[in-house]
């Protein structure tokens, strides 16, 4: 329990560095978002209107006293203003952060699912060539970059098979090829992990004294083996499902999808601090949430954890 | 008579050698074994014991290959079935206890989840497995079945996870119980107890065992008859007390020599007006625990070495053996207490001083396997405390590490190899060799033969004599297993719960123990019943 609240407090810590460092960062850009935006000659401002706009946007305080009014507006949920479409940021994350969310979250589970199938097929498949075939799937799908997953998928499964309309798919279909193309690189190192650690548990004394209790291999393999393998899985698993979200912004773009990948990718673009800040902000916090939740799966699974943590407590 | 329970006739068993041709390592090995009957595999690591037992249950290492020969158990041939009618035998028919248990029970399940999966994998409905259980663990000497049934391993010692693994074994009360060096990594008398909770449950239930082991006093004291095998050939098998008073083969005699159980006690001429190498007065050694409870580990130690003597540190895990070696070897800061060296206090010294001390006091680690960094070459192993204590040329080095290696008679060849393509003895020579090489007054032995088999445990105790000998060395020697210590030590002290329960010349300690607990430690010393026996023969 009390391991459960100093990760949440660590959690807390982390986010307050990234929304520091964030700011710091944005603070040593030549050039802010409101000159980017209204310097231009055709909108004819004058430059008492344009220290006018800085007045509003609070870009004229000095930087301490930014950092202390911009850090309360965040903790009480106010991120401000988009500087390109004037709308508040908050409004655009709450419409752009849904479908990133679905996205990502059946990217996951895709990835794990596939991870755990090629892991499967890999140890325990028919014949040795095969699982030895399967077995090195994974290296060929980690040296492959999405963008180039992403192209080949719609040329191959909407235009060669036609399977997939990509001109005018439901609400459900136009995600099957982005979703294919964000859990891919995920599935693969997670696959070859879990593999090795699957061989690696196999070798432990308990394997063949299960055997010789009259249990059959994948009996042994579902019951002892891939809990056991799964625990190191977890936490590399962990850090790479924070690639989700990287991957988010090439895949909504090579789809055409809207979503925070693309909001992201529009902020930078056209130097929308207030925008990139709160996108930052939430990448942090999938973090932080992704990370905390392999904590308390660990946790379930392993006993021995559990009572180090009631000894410490 | 009937059938016998196992027949093994004519088994050849072979695996993959790494040049892609193949290696024979069970050559026409036959035995049988009748109802009820114990018959004991002797013979030291690579002698093909474990792949025979292995063979039996189906379950051999992959690359591995029957090549020839018939297994048959109550009548039935398994080198010809598949998996799945394995399965239906294993844990029903045979079944084994493994020889580590610290290993042999998944971390991530409860205990009860372990025992009662022999019950489903052969059909006890699922309403009935938990009272089962309940009583299987109960039945194997475990307090509180109830709360062991949710437990984990870690929850539990050594001694008690063997009990759940022997009610693993015996859940299904199978026809043969194969036990594969079932106690080699328990203490002595753990490893009595659960001998003879072995013993017991097989006269109960009329199960036939293998028994696996390295140890001929284990075979002489629970075995009907002995098959001794060596390099994947058997070497002779009769019944234990005719193989015993006259073993017909070389490797019998030889084996038969080298159990320390069995070991006539040494005359070691007393060393004459030698000074004291190593006092300790009421050594004591504490640890804070959470919630700032004291334990106390040492209480009240006192000894005294003289120059050229070994003196033993006996007692189970737990004994406060392991925190007083440290405090004595300077890893470890006593709470109280003196510690005097060579007419050195060391309990004072810190730093630079507590430094060049150890020069004097050498540690040489129980475990073989895991004390050589594996990177590292022998000869980089070997001369590493010179580098760290006296800078001298390469030259000068190469040949004090030379000498060193000659004087514990490992070849200069091994000088470039590297830990793995090593055997335990050759390992446990390096380690010594390390140790020697600073020319220290006392080493410290931490159960420095106990993971050894007793051949090679023969040899290495037969070179700790000739150095103590040939270089006036004094010897801490720190075990749980008496007949080592009966072998090898001049003085010992008997360890329980912290507190020095007796300490005293070994003769004297041995002849008329003065302490209950020293009783029970001797008594636990495999092969005590037949070694009077033996040496009026």
């Amino acid at each position: 329990m009390t391991h459960l609240i100093s990760r949440l407090a660590q959690g807390a810590l982390v986010l307050l560095a990234t929304f520091t460092i964030s700011f710091i960062l944005v603070q040593m850009m030549p050039g802010d978002a409101v000159l980017i935006r209204f310097l231009n000659p055709e909108m004819g401002m004058t430059p008492e209107d344009i220290a006018r706009i800085r007045v509003f946007y609070g870009s004229d305080s000095p930087i301490p006293v930014q950092y202390a009014q911009s850090l309360l507006a965040v903790l009480s949920g106010d991120f401000g203003y988009s500087v390109q479409s004037g709308v508040p940021v908050a409004q655009e994350i709450a419409t752009n952060l849904p479908p990133t969310l679905l996205l990502a979250g059946l990217g996951l589970l895709t990835a794990l699912g596939l991870a755990f199938m090629l892991a499967w097929g890999a140890v325990l498949g028919p014949f040795s060539a095969l699982r030895r075939w399967i077995g090195s799937v994974p290296a060929l799908m980690v040296s492959v970059p999405v963008f180039w997953v992403g192209i080949t998928l719609i040329q191959l499964v909407s235009f060669k098979l036609g399977w997939v309309s990509v001109i005018a798919p439901g609400p459900w279909e136009k995600l099957v090829l982005p979703v294919l193309t964000l859990a891919l690189p995920i599935a693969a190192p997670i696959a070859q992990i879990l593999i090795r650690n699957i061989e690696d548990v196999s070798t432990r004394a308990f394997v063949p004294v299960a055997r010789a209790k009259g249990l059959s291999r994948g009996a042994v393999l579902w019951g002892h083996v891939l809990r056991n393998a799964a625990l190191p899985t977890l936490a590399i698993a962990g850090v790479l499902l924070g690639e989700l979200i990287a991957g988010a912004v090439v895949t909504e773009t090579v789809f055409g999808l809207n979503g925070l990948g693309r909001l992201a990718e529009r902020s930078v673009r056209t130097q929308d601090i207030a925008v990139l800040q709160a996108i930052v902000l939430i990448s942090a916090a999938g973090f932080v949430a992704i990370s905390f939740l392999v904590d308390l799966v660990s946790l379930a699974i392993d006993p021995r954890l559990r009572s180090q943590r009631s000894l410490a407590a | 008579m009937s059938d016998p329970v196992l027949e093994i006739r004519n088994l050849s068993v072979s695996y993959a050698a790494p040049d892609g041709g193949r290696t024979q390592v069970l050559h026409d090995l036959s035995l049988s074994i009748g109802a009820g009957e114990v018959v004991t595999l002797v013979g030291e690591s690579g002698s093909g014991k474990t792949t025979t037992a292995q063979s039996v249950i189906g379950l051999l290492a992959e690359g591995a290959r029957i090549e020839g020969g018939s297994i048959r158990l109550l009548g039935q041939e398994v080198t010809a079935l598949g998996d799945a009618a394995l399965n239906g035998i294993r844990g029903r028919v045979v079944s084994l206890i493994p020889q580590d248990p610290g290993a042999s029970l998944n971390p991530v399940r409860t205990i009860g989840g372990q025992v009662s999966e022999v019950l489903a994998a052969h059909g006890v409905p699922r309403a009935l497995r938990r009272d089962r259980v309940i009583e299987l663990l109960g039945r194997v000497g475990l307090s509180e079945p109830e709360r062991r049934f949710d437990q984990y391993p870690h929850e539990l010692s050594g001694g008690m996870k063997q009990r759940v693994l022997i009610a693993i074994a015996i859940a299904l009360e199978p026809a043969l119980i194969i036990a594969d060096e079932p106690t080699s990594a328990l203490d002595v008398t753990v490893q009595r107890r659960i001998l003879d909770l072995i013993d017991d449950l097989r006269r109960k239930t009329g199960t036939a065992v293998l028994l696996v082991t390295h140890d001929l006093a284990v075979a002489a004291d629970r075995a009907d008859r002995i098959v001794v095998l060596k390099s994947g050939r058997v070497q002779e098998q009769g019944a234990v007390a005719d193989v015993l008073r006259a073993p017909s083969s070389a490797y019998a005699r030889q084996l038969l020599a080298d159990a320390p159980a069995f070991a006539t006690a040494r005359v070691r001429p007393v060393p004459l007006g030698g000074n004291t190498a190593v006092r300790v007065e009421d050594l004591r050694v504490e640890f804070v625990q959470r919630g700032a409870k004291t334990f106390r580990a040492v209480d009240g130690l006192s000894f005294s070495v003289p120059r050229g003597t070994t003196h033993a540190i006996v007692g189970e895990s737990g004994s406060g053996k392991t925190s007083a070696m440290r405090a004595i070897v300077g890893l470890a800061r006593p709470t109280s207490g003196r510690i005097v060296i060579g007419g050195q206090e060391i309990t004072s010294q810190r730093g630079e001083d507590l430094r060049q001390f150890r020069r004097q006091i050498q540690l040489v680690y129980q475990n073989p396997w895991g004390s050589l960094d594996p990177r590292q070459t022998v000869g980089q192993i070997i001369a590493e405390p010179l580098t760290n204590f006296e800078p001298m040329a390469k030259a000068e080095r190469e040949a004090r590490v030379r000498a060193i290696l000659d004087r514990v008679a490992l070849p200069p060849e091994v000088l470039a190899r590297r830990p793995a393509a090593l055997s335990g003895g050759q390992r446990q020579r390096v380690a010594i060799a390390r140790a020697l090489i600073l020319k220290p007054q006392v080493v410290v032995l931490d159960e420095a033969a106990s993971a050894l088999d007793v051949t090679v445990q023969a040899q290495i105790l037969r070179l700790l004599d000739d150095l103590q000998r040939d270089l006036g060395l004094t010897y801490l020697f720190v075990s749980h297993d008496l007949s080592v210590v009966r072998a090898i030590a001049d003085t010992v002290t008997v360890l329980h719960k912290g507190q020095p329960v007796e300490t005293g010349p070994v003769a004297q300690v041995f002849a008329n123990p003065a302490s209950e607990h020293t009783c029970a430690l001797i008594d636990a010393i495999p092969g005590a019943k037949r070694a009077p026996t033996l040496q009026g023969a």
